[in-house]
């Protein structure tokens, strides 16, 4: 048996028959670590010592027949994910030394099942970034091509997947953070309704965008990752008290009846042409899957990235005010108090950070606040709208998750602005509050993986595992890369 | 919109970061390059001003306050990076 040919469905199946144990399943996911990792660079942190831990508590489960579906299932998380006493830098040097000091919720639902957590995944800094190039520990390296990245903010969780280091992982997403470097990677990455899943025990980038999401080969997989993590937390008063659905009942091959959106909006020029080609035989294959899809519009979608970019500095400028050197994280000395702050976060914190930092303090401050956060904050109205309005007459609506397949290492670390629209598609849900989720689509010429992204309406995930699930059966993709 | 180097200054004293004059500059450009493209949000003004609907799922959720044990105070102490028994140490605020 190849692991990296395993999903989380088949290595459930066969720990619950006991063809393999726990404890097989992560040294197989710790060899493959140590066999491809030095290559793409999707760890921070190898939880060796732990993961055996870990691995013995499910073996001791199955044992006793009280084994679940993610029972010794080897997952990685995203390193700004709080796990007790691991490290959780957010891949930047101003938590270089930080050990975790609680669990965040989504770990502490994961740990009822007791999957193997194998590590710690790269990111860009803060989740900043769409290529994990801002990382203060180096880049994550795309796993079907070395000298592309692996999308961003979350790239090492996406790789981790993609070249089968472990059967899933969890990520962020706070304008694409998940769905993008899924698209890039050749898999599933799903982001959650705003409200839908705990953020208690992420460190937090942009509160009113941030969710958390997950990573895996299949719809299926995912929707089985996600089941657990859904619901209310008290620890986190945006999570809302609504009924989650069983998710491995929406399942199903056929999509005769549901209705499906194409907005216009994201078809425009500028969108890579095999990306355009290969999202248009995608929305083909839905209509032969008996979907009833029709072109309409999201009239202020284009504005989303604008909104985006003056909402999430904002927010930033005021999350990471605490990193001030004094009661956690690197602290560098000064002649007085003012002195530490500055010298600690100057030193501390990378280039994109502080130009966040830079961008929501002007937005926000005395005179300007009018003429740009507020004017973003009513763009969000009416995108928001638009997509409530939209859902009223459509399940799902479909768009290529990324206007280009990975990009080279270096090709737009130079150009935040180039930079930032690697995300004008993806960013649209967020700023909604709605989910997405992004699955495979095909591949180019070239061998780089496409996405395809699905929208619904707000707590209407199983609609996304509904028809991703159908797509990809009929898709028939066999992704892998060669590393 | 372009912003000026004195501006630079005044953002950089608010977010308690210092920059040397080519960071400065960079910024400049990279900042004022970043406004131009937010500023496409101006085209919206003017435009029928919707009803913000309430949003039904806005509401407030209430629970009792109920005493916990969580973590235990030494575990976040160990952290800090300065510190006097079961206190964090700062510089001096008052002269």
């Amino acid at each position: 048996m190849d692991f990296t040919d395993l999903t989380v469905k088949l290595a459930s199946e066969l720990l619950a028959h006991k063809k393999i144990s726990a404890k097989e399943l992560a040294q197989m996911s710790l060899d493959r670590i140590k066999q491809v990792d030095e290559k793409i660079h999707a760890f921070l942190y190898v939880a060796e010592k732990e993961s055996a831990e870990f691995a013995q508590t499910a073996d001791d489960l199955i044992a006793q027949g009280e084994n679940f579906s993610l029972t010794g299932i080897p997952y990685a998380a995203k390193d700004n994910i709080l796990v007790k006493g691991m490290q959780a830098t957010a891949a930047s040097k101003i938590l270089e030394n930080y050990t975790a000091t609680y669990n965040a919720t989504v770990i502490n639902k994961l740990n009822i099942e007791q999957p193997i957590l194998m590590g710690k995944t790269n990111l860009d800094e803060f989740a900043m970034g769409s290529s994990t190039e801002n990382s203060a520990f180096g880049v994550t390296k795309n796993p079907y091509d070395l000298t592309r990245v692996s999308g961003g903010s979350s790239g090492g969780s996406a790789a981790a997947v993609a070249s089968g280091e472990v059967l899933f992982s969890l990520g962020t997403d706070t304008g694409g953070s998940v769905r993008q470097p899924a698209a890039f990677c050749g898999i599933v990455g799903f982001k959650p309704t705003y409200g839908r899943a705990s953020r208690y025990g992420l460190i937090a980038l942009g509160s009113s965008l941030d969710q958390v999401g997950v990573f895996a080969k299949t719809v299926e997989d995912t929707s089985m990752v996600f089941q657990l993590l859904a619901g209310q937390d008290n620890y986190d008063t945006t999570t809302l008290p609504k009924p989650v659905p069983d998710y491995s009942k929406v399942l199903k091959e056929d999509l005769k009846g549901v209705r499906v959106g194409i907005p216009k909006e994201y078809f425009i020029a500028g969108i890579d042409k095999e990306v355009a080609i290969i999202t248009q035989a995608a929305i083909k294959k839905l209509q032969e899957l008996g979907a009833d899809v029709t072109e309409m519009s999201l009239p202020h979608a284009s504005y989303a990235l604008a909104a985006y970019y003056l909402i999430l500095p904002v927010e930033i400028s005021a999350n990471l005010s605490r990193f001030d050197g004094i009661r956690y994280g690197l602290s560098v000395a000064g002649n007085n108090l003012d002195e530490v702050y500055y010298n600690t976060r100057s030193q501390g914190f990378g280039p994109e950070p502080k130009r966040r930092i830079m961008i929501g303090t002007y937005a926000s401050s005395a005179g300007y606040r009018d003429a740009y956060y507020k004017k973003a904050k009513y763009a969000q109205q009416l995108i928001r709208k638009d997509f409530t309005d939209a859902f009223e007459k459509y399940d799902v609506i479909v768009t290529p998750t990324t206007p280009t397949p990975a990009f080279k290492i270096g090709e737009k670390s130079q150009d935040p602005l180039s930079m930032y629209l690697a995300d004008v598609f993806t960013v649209g849900t967020n700023i909604a509050g709605v989910p997405g989720m992004s699955i495979p689509a095909g591949q180019t010429q070239a061998g780089l993986p496409v996405g395809i992204q699905l929208m619904a309406g707000h707590f209407a995930e199983e609609k996304l595992f509904m028809v991703g699930h159908a797509l990809e059966k009929t898709l028939k993709l066999k992704l892998k890369p060669n590393i | 919109m372009a912003i000026s180097i004195d501006e630079v200054d005044r953002i950089a004293k608010l977010s308690k970061l210092t920059f040397n004059e080519s960071e400065k500059q960079k910024l400049q450009a990279e900042l004022s390059a970043i406004l131009a493209y937010v500023d496409q949000l101006k085209e919206i003004e003017g435009k029928t001003v919707i009803d913000l609907v309430e949003d039904p799922d806005s509401i407030n959720l209430m629970r009792d306050d109920v005493v916990e044990v969580t973590t235990e105070p030494e575990e976040f102490l160990k952290q800090a990076p300065s510190r006097q028994g079961n206190f964090v140490k700062v510089k001096s605020i008052l002269e």
